[in-house]
């Protein structure tokens, strides 16, 4: 299995890896894929209260090109709406990390876990307003 | 087994710790995969690529008859390991040709007296396929599973054997657990119960004491890569007394008894048994040399990580062989940050399927954990300080990719995995 150098980067230097607490109003996690399938992502956004990407966090169990793929997707929500951020799409980290054809799964689930993040932040900011 | 990380474009420099020289070359762990040949089995080869390079199976000059000496010496080798008459000992192009000639050849032959077959659901890859080849052809196989330590149940086995079964193949050693199987009660049971028994021998010739006679052995693979000698050659063992025939596979100038023919590869077969007599000299003292290197490396992981298990039984497992599930942390990520050893993992991620390892399905390691696992072999050329070195390696990864693994983190929060409804994908 070659891996490309970037996702050697990202692997060896992987950017944002953390938690925010869970629990925090301005805070949305998504938590994808399954250790049975050998691939669990939690991807974590703290969100403006104008709905921008401040900061995000990632912890993964998976392959390298898992781990690049979520670091990758950190990398490139923080700064965006939450709007923006929704249109990032697979193949785009696919593109970017040069996955091959095993590994595009990978970039699926990140994606993923960015919509997961997002939903989840959102859940959390209707219920409030619901209060 | 599975990835092998090729991976070194990026020496990071801040990852070698103060005081410790990485290797030149990545060390190798993976002695169940293949080994190095003895530089002493080079040797004795050598001679038979230039100088005696005539055909075995000449008769009519010194060319063909010393080819045939050197052919005759190694056959010798070969059989004295195991407690066999050269007579019984067949040259092949490995373990994978001969598990397909004993059990294609065997069950072809006897067909119209039985048709039915019994292995392990842990066997090698080419004794399944073969099986289900078989199976295509209309033959009965019982595929028996193991008990939690990799090994057969005895009992269960017996209630498998019926007056049809023309042949159980069980292995000695299983090449990614490492685990021993009772050979000798199993050539016990087989012989009571009128059945052949063939064990695939790769992972175990030169590893552990056999004897075709005290274990009632019909018929054995081998292979001479596994032994420290060459690639492209390997031998079966074929029980004369009682006899026991086979339809060969291949066909042709009727050599090595009609049971396989073809011009035999002089040097391989010189070098397969030079292989066999260093390993029989030698096993004794290699056994307790690996033992002492490969406790001296458990001692030191289950020291300094938790949540590390050892698949396979320990007791009954040659000395060369760990298979350990570092939780918490996917394999194939783990050997590309060990990138200065070459071990397999159990995880299998590259394949399409995402299936982990069927061995470590059988014996109850749940899918999860056998995405973790990794295969860490110990041979011949294995050194104390590489020992260490690897020791150092993966307790510095394993500890960076559980402090990025969200499985690692809900452990630590005392979170119950297994409560947490996955979506599969």
């Amino acid at each position: 299995m070659a891996y490309s150098e970037k996702v050697i980067d990202h692997y060896n230097n992987p950017r944002n890896v953390g938690s925010f607490d869970k629990g925090a109003d301005d805070v949305g996690t998504g938590l994808v894929g399954a250790p049975a399938c050998g691939d669990v992502m939690k991807l974590q956004i703290k969100v403006s209260a104008d709905g921008v990407i401040q900061d995000a966090k990632f912890k993964t169990f998976g392959c390298g090109s898992a781990i690049a793929s979520s670091s990758l997707a950190t990398e490139w929500i923080k700064g965006k709406s939450l709007n923006e951020a929704e249109t990032i799409k697979n193949t785009e980290i696919a593109r970017h990390l040069a996955l091959p054809p095993v590994k595009i799964h990978c970039s699926v689930l990140a994606e993923d876990a960015i919509k997961a993040a997002i939903a989840d932040y959102r859940a959390k900011t209707t219920a409030k307003v619901a209060e | 087994m599975t990835t092998q990380a090729r991976v070194r474009e990026t020496p990071e420099k801040k990852d070698a710790a103060p005081g410790r020289n990485r290797p030149e070359r990545p060390i190798y762990l993976d002695y169940q995969a293949t080994t190095p040949m003895d530089p002493r089995v080079l040797e004795a080869m050598i001679p038979y690529f230039t100088t005696k390079f005539g055909n075995p199976h000449s008769r009519s000059h010194v060319y063909g008859w010393e080819a045939e000496e050197g052919v005759e010496k190694a056959r010798a080798q070969v059989a004295h390991i195991i407690g066999a008459d050269e007579r019984e000992v067949i040259f092949t192009s490995g373990a994978t040709e001969s598990n397909n000639l004993a059990l294609k050849g065997v069950a072809h032959f006897y067909k119209d007296k039985k048709n039915h077959l019994v292995t392990l659901v842990t066997e090698h890859k080419c004794v399944l396929d073969s099986m289900r080849h078989l199976q295509e052809e209309g033959f009965e196989v019982t595929y028996l599973p193991v008990k939690q330590d990799g090994l057969v149940d005895l009992a269960e086995l017996e209630k498998a054997i019926t007056d049809k079964t023309v042949l159980v193949s069980i292995m000695a050693v299983n090449n990614e657990i490492g685990v021993i199987q009772p050979l000798a009660e199993i050539g016990r049971l087989c012989r009571k119960k009128g059945a052949f028994f063939h064990t695939d021998c790769a992972q175990a010739v030169g590893k552990i004491p056999l004897d075709v006679e005290a274990m009632n052995i019909d018929l054995m693979s081998i292979s001479g890569h596994k032994i420290y000698g060459p690639k492209g050659i390997g031998a079966l063992y074929v029980r004369r007394r009682p006899r026991i025939r086979l339809q060969a596979l291949i066909t042709g100038g009727g050599q090595e008894r009609g049971m396989r023919s073809g011009t035999l590869p002089t040097p391989l077969c010189v070098g397969l048994g030079e292989a066999c007599a260093i390993a029989e000299h030698e096993m004794g003292e290699e056994a307790k040399r690996l033992t002492r290197l490969r406790d001296r490396f458990y001692a030191q992981i289950k020291e300094k990580l938790p949540e590390v298990y050892l698949n396979g039984s320990l007791e009954s497992r040659i000395p060369g062989n760990l298979n350990l599930s570092f939780a918490y942390v996917e394999g194939e990520s783990l050997i590309l940050g060990i990138n200065d050893l070459s071990v397999s993992s159990g995880s299998a991620c590259t394949s399409a399927s995402l299936e982990p390892s069927y061995v470590l399905r059988a014996l109850g390691v749940d899918e999860a954990m056998a995405h973790t696992s990794l295969r860490i072999g110990f041979g011949r050329f294995t050194t104390e300080e590489e020992v260490d070195y690897a020791v150092q390696d993966i307790v510095e990864h394993v500890t960076k990719l559980r402090d990025m693994s969200p499985l690692w983190e809900m452990f630590q929060d005392g979170v119950d995995l297994k409560s947490i409804k996955w979506a599969a994908h």
